[in-house]
């Protein structure tokens, strides 16, 4: 075996495990862990493909930020995760039974000789050109229909979740700081003179 | 290729005139809506109609006829796609102004951003309906979603809507993962993702046929995701039931047009040479489709999730169409096939929008009237809005000479063509069995009593634009030619 189909296998094989605990652990702090271990293997198969600037965006990008993100609200929302996946365990077997039946399809459609892929036309990586270059080019010639769009969709995300958490004018009871600091005892308690009332 | 070879077009803006124009607006008017203070939003509503008729003047007066690729042949610009662009637009705005009165009663609605998520879902339609490129499909298609889930879920404080927000992201996020997944297939397999040079290496056999064969599953699934077919329809009565109505009224009506365009642009435009094996899947969605919505429609009493599996077993039908345009090898009726779909899915839009939109002219004062129920006698209430609903329920119904009846025709007329007789007679028996609930609720505004008395009162534009979409459902079922010939000529056109 070569050096280089050994190390996609090891990057291939820490990675299908990783997300085999990303669904199994208890723990979801465990599981989104195991879910940055999912994506450093992924980035080195990135790598081997001499992608290096889509494995160092996916370190940067997911490891760095979403998944930063996404540890702390695990941690700082109390998530019953146990509760949510109740049934998870009852649903195993069935699910397990029909994805291994569909591997098992897939395996007799596609056969072995490495998914065919070796024969189909994949473009080969431009020698004289770094992934960066080459990248930063297509997108803003090529590409650049699609990637303006992907804009717009980020900016429907920001409206969408402005739209979806902003409540327009505060309906709680906070006080304005500015005026409070001129409240005078008077304005606080109001002394009712009243006539006292007989029981009967 | 090396960098130096490297060729770049710079892109013919004019022919994407209309797309930049909708998304010049839309931020546009997301600006506007900071400085407006009326909570009624007025200002806001009448740019947003008057941004969709500019649209229209944009696309018509820019389109050829001719068909005409720019970004670097990402972008197809043609005569179907004009039309169906077209009458995105108009079906967007009868959705407007339907919607008015309902979202002005719902504070959490009654906001800018919910015409702005609007225009940015008909932009997400505009750019799937004329994208040459998987990678555009898949853009548009999440821009088109994106918006919808947020307006679903955008009356945040009913339990309901929130529920099927959530399903419609995590089953629309699974959907287009499938699509991605055999987007990604047919890359490996042909080495490109452009629709046109797709269609080119796989003409020249320079494909590897396991693999294709591999992602058009996927991508079929995808396909049937959205379009909500069964066995991908478990969302559908979900969602309709659970979002809010008028957004409801939206997703049931203009994302079909688009739907039906990706479908022609990737397995007509892209997929011929397959035809045979993307036909065998979808008959097979087809019949579970006409099966399972017509018969689960008989059992709801609730006349959105009703009008729900009403919209599988729809869509089911109108594949029939597209399942018989090759025959072992031979395209002759593939015009005829198609363009049968394309009127079908243009007259279903059509009688949805009336449907819902009869949900809404009854839903006052912040409720909700869609049990079955409410309809009770609607006739004493208001003879003309229940002759309006009898003729969208005849027509949905396939009843003669409702426009309905055309469509279920030519779709028919395709399947014998092409010689799958028993296709056609299993169709015909699940239309019919779709006849009964149809008629129930015809039954149900005729001769039952009414439970709620109250005489409608809905805005002037909302009574006319309803009367008129009634009268078009009933008047093209008595002059169905002209909009079948323009569904024939715009698609000879473009194929």
């Amino acid at each position: 075996m070569e050096f280089k189909t050994f190390v996609f296998y090891f990057f291939a094989a820490i990675m299908v495990f990783a997300g085999l605990r990303v669904i199994t652990s208890r723990n979801p702090v465990h599981a989104a862990l195991f879910l940055v271990l999912a994506f450093f293997s992924a980035s080195g198969v990135w790598m081997l493909l001499q992608a290096e600037f889509l494995a160092i965006a996916l370190i940067l990008i997911y490891v760095g930020a979403v998944m930063v993100l996404f540890l702390f609200v695990v941690m700082l929302l109390d998530i019953n995760l146990d509760r949510l996946r109740e049934g998870f365990w009852d649903y195993l077997p069935l699910g397990s039974i029909i994805a291994l039946l569909m591997v098992a399809e897939m395996g007799l459609v596609l056969g072995g000789n490495y998914l065919g892929l070796l024969e189909s036309h994949v473009p080969q990586a431009a020698a004289d050109a770094s992934n960066v270059q080459a990248i930063g080019r297509l997108i803003f010639t090529e590409y650049v229909y699609p990637f303006e769009l992907a804009s717009v969709v980020l900016l429907v995300g920001i409206v969408a979740a402005v739209a979806l958490t902003q409540r327009g004018k505060r309906k709680n009871k906070a006080v304005s700081p500015s005026q409070q600091v001129f409240v005078k005892a008077r304005d606080r308690v109001t002394v009712l003179q009243m006539p006292a009332e007989k029981r009967d | 290729m090396t960098l130096a070879e490297m060729q770049f077009q710079i892109p013919d803006l004019r022919l994407a005139s209309a797309e930049i124009f909708m998304l010049l607006m839309a931020c546009t008017i997301l600006i506007i809506d900071l400085f407006v203070k009326d909570q009624r939003r007025t200002v806001i509503f009448v740019a947003t109609q008057l941004t969709l008729v500019g649209a229209a003047v944009v696309t018509f007066a820019t389109g050829s006829g001719e068909i005409a690729y720019t970004f670097s042949n990402m972008y197809v610009a043609d005569l179907m796609g004009d039309v169906l662009k077209l009458l995105v637009y108009l079906t967007v705005i009868i959705v407007l102004f339907y919607s008015r009165g309902y979202i002005l009663e719902r504070e959490q609605m009654a906001r800018g951003e919910y015409y702005v998520l609007v225009l940015f879902a008909t932009l997400g339609m505009m750019v799937m309906i004329s994208a040459n490129h998987f990678l555009t499909i898949y853009v548009g298609l999440e821009l088109l979603s994106l918006s919808l889930y947020a307006l679903v879920a955008m009356n945040r404080d009913s339990v309901p809507a929130t529920e099927a927000a959530m399903k419609y992201f995590v089953l629309g996020s699974l959907a287009s993962g499938l699509l991605l997944y055999g987007m990604s297939m047919i890359y490996g397999a042909t080495g490109t993702l452009e629709i046109t040079e797709v269609a080119g290496r796989l003409y020249s056999g320079q494909a590897n046929q396991t693999i294709l064969v591999f992602g058009l599953v996927f991508l079929v699934s995808g396909i049937a995701f959205k379009l909500g077919v069964v066995p991908f329809h478990m969302w559908i009565p979900d969602v309709y039931h659970g979002a809010p109505t008028a957004v409801t009224l939206l997703i049931a009506t203009a994302p079909k047009l688009a739907a039906f365009a990706i479908v022609i642009r990737m397995l007509v435009n892209g997929l011929i040479v397959m035809a045979h094996d993307w036909q065998t899947m979808l008959i097979l969605l087809a019949v579970l489709s006409m099966a399972v919505g017509n018969i689960a429609a008989i059992a709801q009493t609730n006349l959105k999730r009703m009008l729900a599996y009403s919209a599988i077993s729809h869509m089911g039908f109108m594949l029939l169409g597209l399942v018989t345009g090759v025959v072992d090898g031979d395209a002759r009726f593939a015009l005829n096939a198609y363009s049968s779909s394309m009127f079908y899915v243009i007259t279903y839009v059509l009688s949805s929008a009336g449907t819902f939109g009869m949900i809404l002219l009854l839903a006052r004062g912040g409720l909700e009237s869609d049990e079955l129920e409410d309809f009770k006698g609607l006739n004493k209430r208001s003879p003309w809005f229940a002759a309006v609903m009898m003729m969208m329920m005849f027509s949905m119904a396939g009843v003669p000479f409702f426009v309905g009846f055309f469509a279920k025709f030519s779709v028919l007329q395709a399947v014998v063509a092409a010689g799958y007789l028993w296709l056609a007679i299993v169709a015909v028996l699940f239309s019919l069995i779709g006849c009964f609930y149809y008629l129930r609720v015809v039954k149900i505004m005729y001769f039952d009593e009414p439970i709620n008395t109250t005489p409608i009162h809905a805005p002037m534009d909302m009574k006319v634009l309803m009367s008129a979409n009634g009268l078009a459902v009933a008047l093209l079922g008595i002059f169905p030619q002209a909009l079948m010939s323009l569904c024939a000529f715009a698609l000879l056109r473009s194929l």
